[in-house]
């Protein structure tokens, strides 16, 4: 089977002025990203993050190497509306995404684009609609709703095409912190549920956390690629490229250099909590 | 006496209609000279209408703004003049540039204010010194910027008023961590340099928490917490159940303390963390 | 002061006059706005006024919100009022001074301009509190559909439409984001003569157009990364089928059109 994506050896650069060099914004990526999996793409600004995640649905095309979807070429003109299909995105601003002016309509949007029939759009609205927690918001106009319901009308929108994989290119970074967790939640039961891949592009560090994989883009390249733990435990390469680690992980390696018995892979508030207080009481029986 | 009073402001939004609404109701409280003061609340808590009153962008439905104990509209057609004394940056100030030259759009405040020549210059220079802006960067147009330093010529924009209290809204939504890091840094010195109060609203908990010496907490229109950064930490509960987010290092210390770990409830930065747990070690548990 | 804006919002409901077919009230306002110019007696206004009272009965919009809508063409309907009233030659006046006078003629001329600039901004307004703006553009496209023949390109027009009603809310908003942002800092839109004022403006619109841009870009992306590529082999959440009430609503459309041609035809 193949990947849900694979990038070979990608290259890209934006357009130049005349007579200037091309400055390449992703200079030589190749990952591949297995079906079903929640990936976070992460990278301070300027680091081809965003670059990189609009090559996956063929918004960009490779300037050198290859992008495929499913084993789809994105460079196949005759190929662009299969690999849209697949690969959903979720923009940064939830006002410049939003095509109609009532919830229904802009999730009929992309289906309507795709000539599904009527009864099948109804169908897929409906169940898009109550994936993302907004049924209740049929027939609302979306210029009303909170900033992180706007971008779940926008995932919604993109669910209803039925895509294998939802890409959120720092879909949060405008929402406010209630906003985010209601965007995270939904996307994580889609990956769960619906067996949906996701992948999410952001600079926080603490939606990273329960992913199965972690990028770390810089200059152009992936820097890092592994597991949460695997990555975020590598603090000071995280911070030479404009990151930081979670304070979690910042506590436990403090510790570690006081003399604790701490792991440095205790991400989650709880586990972090449970490491100290273990190391601790070890300490204690040992005086 | 404080620099800025707030005395039972209420603002009422659609009076007569059905859609009535007071985004600020009886809301009282001082600002001291030179203190740096944190507002937290989440979206339509009315922490951006409260703010607009503070320069008299709005006018209040009851209750007083003073400044140097002077109520602000005591003569309406002065209020210009209050503009100039509180500065308020808004959230995204990228999106008010308009001049030819970052010079220019930065000297736009100052300008208005009837300032001309050397006085004019040394203001717009001293400006751009303090956000971080260059000075070949001065005569470039400020669409050619980063992202980054946009926000910073925006600001620039507004700190070349010279304005006594300086209110900044999220000055650093949608910055990657070492934008954000750098940009507070600029602001910390700021305050420390010129003695400015600063009013500083913010989504991130742990923003306030580093930067601020008091915390005002609003929640539905009403002030929900007023105090010091360990005052208002210690109520980590009742912060949560707003809706709100807490520190890291203090949702930590919660988890510590359910474990049977002695450590201050009201810690906030891991820093302060790691100290009472090197404490804890050296004196034996007090549980 | 943006928020007194009305046009293309929609009130949505559940009533035989929102569950018509687009289509359906499209050429009703047309059949309205015939009979509004061919009408020529006070009978006939009156006929029209009470069309559009039980149309708003109907609508349950409430009149208050349609009257609101007349708000920003007041200075016009004022205006050709005025002009009507005192310059319109004729037989005997009725009052004068100066240069103006009041005839018999003038006083009618005036009364039904106003009553048909009233009318007809009222009946055009009830369609788009009753019809979302998108089942409009649907209506208004399959309307035109014949002028795709002539390489008209009705669905991009139609889409330009869609996208332009759908932001008229967000660019209002960012206005009044963007005037306080400059207030802020100081900037007068209140006082100084005309020249000064138009000035002040440059620091809203520049901001503005902007924004406006890079939203546009934005959106088009967004478009295209949901699959849009133009109108060909599209289908539809809502297809638009006439039902009775929509056969019955022409009808009397037409009835009432009928009537007022004839209340000409016999002079009155």
């Amino acid at each position: 089977m193949p990947d849900m994506i694979q990038t070979e050896n990608l290259r890209f650069a934006y357009p130049a002025d005349e007579g200037a060099e091309p400055v390449y914004a992703l200079q030589g990526v190749g990952i591949a990203i297995e079906k079903g999996t929640f990936v976070v793409i992460l990278g301070h600004n300027g680091s081809g993050k965003s670059t990189l995640a609009k090559t996956f649905n063929a918004v960009l095309l490779p300037s050198e190497g290859a992008v495929y979807v499913e084993g789809l070429d994105t460079r196949d003109e005759n190929q662009l509306l299969s690999v849209r299909q697949r690969v959903g995105m979720v923009f940064q601003n939830p006002d410049n995404q939003i095509v109609a002016n009532v919830v229904e309509e802009d999730v009929a949007f992309a289906p309507e684009n795709l000539g599904v029939p009527t009864e099948e759009i109804r169908r897929r609205v409906d169940s898009a609609l109550k994936a993302v927690g907004m049924e209740e918001f049929v027939t609302h106009a979306p210029h009303l709703l909170s900033g992180g319901q706007k971008q779940r009308i926008a995932i919604a929108g993109v669910v209803a095409m039925e895509p294998a994989c939802i890409v959120l290119d720092e879909a949060t970074a405008m929402l406010d912190p209630i906003g985010r967790r209601e965007v995270l939640a939904t996307v994580r039961r889609l990956n769960r549920e619906k067996g949906v891949t996701v992948i999410l592009i952001t600079h926080h560090m603490n939606e990273a956390e329960d992913a199965d994989r972690v990028i770390v883009m810089s200059e152009g390249r992936p820097a890092m690629n592994g597991t949460p733990k695997e990555v975020f435990t590598q603090i000071s390469a995280l911070r030479s490229m404009g990151l930081t680690a979670p304070d979690t992980v910042d506590l436990l390696d403090r510790l570690q250099k006081d003399g604790f018995s701490v792991p440095l892979d205790a991400l989650s508030v709880e586990s972090c909590a449970e490491a100290i207080a273990n190391a601790l009481n070890e300490t204690e029986r040992e005086g | 006496m404080p620099v800025l009073q707030v005395k039972n402001l209420t603002h009422t939004y659609g009076i007569g209609t059905p859609f009535q609404r007071s985004a600020v109701e009886d809301v009282s409280f001082d600002v001291n000279k030179g203190e740096f003061l944190g507002i937290i609340g989440h979206t339509g808590s009315g922490k951006s209408t409260l703010i607009q009153h503070l320069n008299g962008l709005l006018k209040p439905t009851s209750g007083q703004i003073l400044l140097n104990g002077k109520d602000i509209w005591a003569e309406p057609k002065k209020i210009r003049t209050i503009r100039f004394q509180v500065g308020l940056v808004f959230q995204y100030p990228e999106y008010q540039l308009f001049e030819e030259t970052v010079y220019k759009d930065i000297s736009f405040g100052p300008a208005n204010m009837g300032k001309t020549g050397e006085e004019l210059d040394r203001c717009v220079r001293e400006a751009a010194r303090l956000a971080g802006i260059r000075d070949d960067q001065l005569e470039k147009s400020p669409f050619e910027l980063s992202g980054g330093q946009k926000r910073r010529a925006a600001l620039a924009g507004v700190l070349a008023m010279e304005p006594q209290i300086l209110i900044l809204d999220e000055p650093t939504a949608g910055l990657d961590p070492a934008g954000r890091e750098n940009l507070m840094a600029n602001i910390r010195d700021y305050h420390r340099n010129k003695g400015t109060t600063i009013l500083l609203v913010s989504h991130s908990m742990d923003e306030i928490a580093r930067n601020a010496d008091r915390i005002l907490v609003l929640k539905s229109a009403h002030v929900l917490m007023d105090g010091t950064p360990p005052e208002v930490f210690a109520r980590a509960e009742e912060l949560l159940g707003a809706g709100l987010d807490v520190p890291q290092a203090t949702r930590i210390a919660a988890a510590l303390r359910a474990r049977g770990v002695a450590v201050n409830p009201a810690v906030y930065t891991v820093e302060a963390l790691e100290k009472e747990l090197l404490a804890l070690r050296k004196g034996g548990r007090l549980c | 002061m943006l928020k007194d804006i009305t046009l293309g919002q929609y009130f949505p409901g559940n009533t035989t006059a929102h569950k018509l077919d687009p289509r359906t009230k499209i050429l009703l306002v047309v059949l309205y706005i015939a009979a509004l110019f061919t009408a020529k007696s006070l009978l006939a206004y009156g006929l029209l006024a009470l069309t559009l009272a039980a149309c708003v009965r109907v609508s349950r919009v409430g009149l208050k919100a349609l009257v609101r809508g007349l708000k920003p063409v007041l200075f016009i309907i004022v205006f050709t009022g005025i002009l009507n009233l005192f310059f319109t030659p004729g037989e005997s006046d009725l009052w004068a001074w100066g240069p103006f006078h009041v005839t018999e003629t003038g006083l009618r001329n005036a009364v039904f301009m106003v009553l048909r600039i009233m009318l007809l901004i009222m009946g055009t307004f009830l369609m788009t509190y009753t019809t979302s703006p998108i089942s409009l553009t649907d209506g208004l496209e399959r309307l035109l559909n014949w002028l795709k023949r002539f390489r008209v390109p009705v669905h991009e027009l139609v889409m330009i439409m869609s996208i332009a009603l759908r932001f008229i809310p967000t660019l209002i908003e960012e206005t009044d984001k963007i005037m306080s942002a400059q207030k802020a800092r100081g900037a007068d839109f209140e006082s100084g003569n005309i020249m000064q004022r138009a000035k002040a403006m440059i620091p809203i619109l520049v901001p503005l157009f902007i924004s406006a841009f890079r939203r546009a870009d934005e959106l088009a992306t967004a478009m295209e990364c949901r699959c849009y590529h133009g109108g060909e082999g599209r289908t539809k959440l809502h297809v638009l089928r006439y039902a009775g009430r929509d056969y019955v609503a022409l009808l009397l459309g037409c009835l009432i059109l009928a009537g007022v041609i004839t209340l000409r035809c016999v002079g009155l």
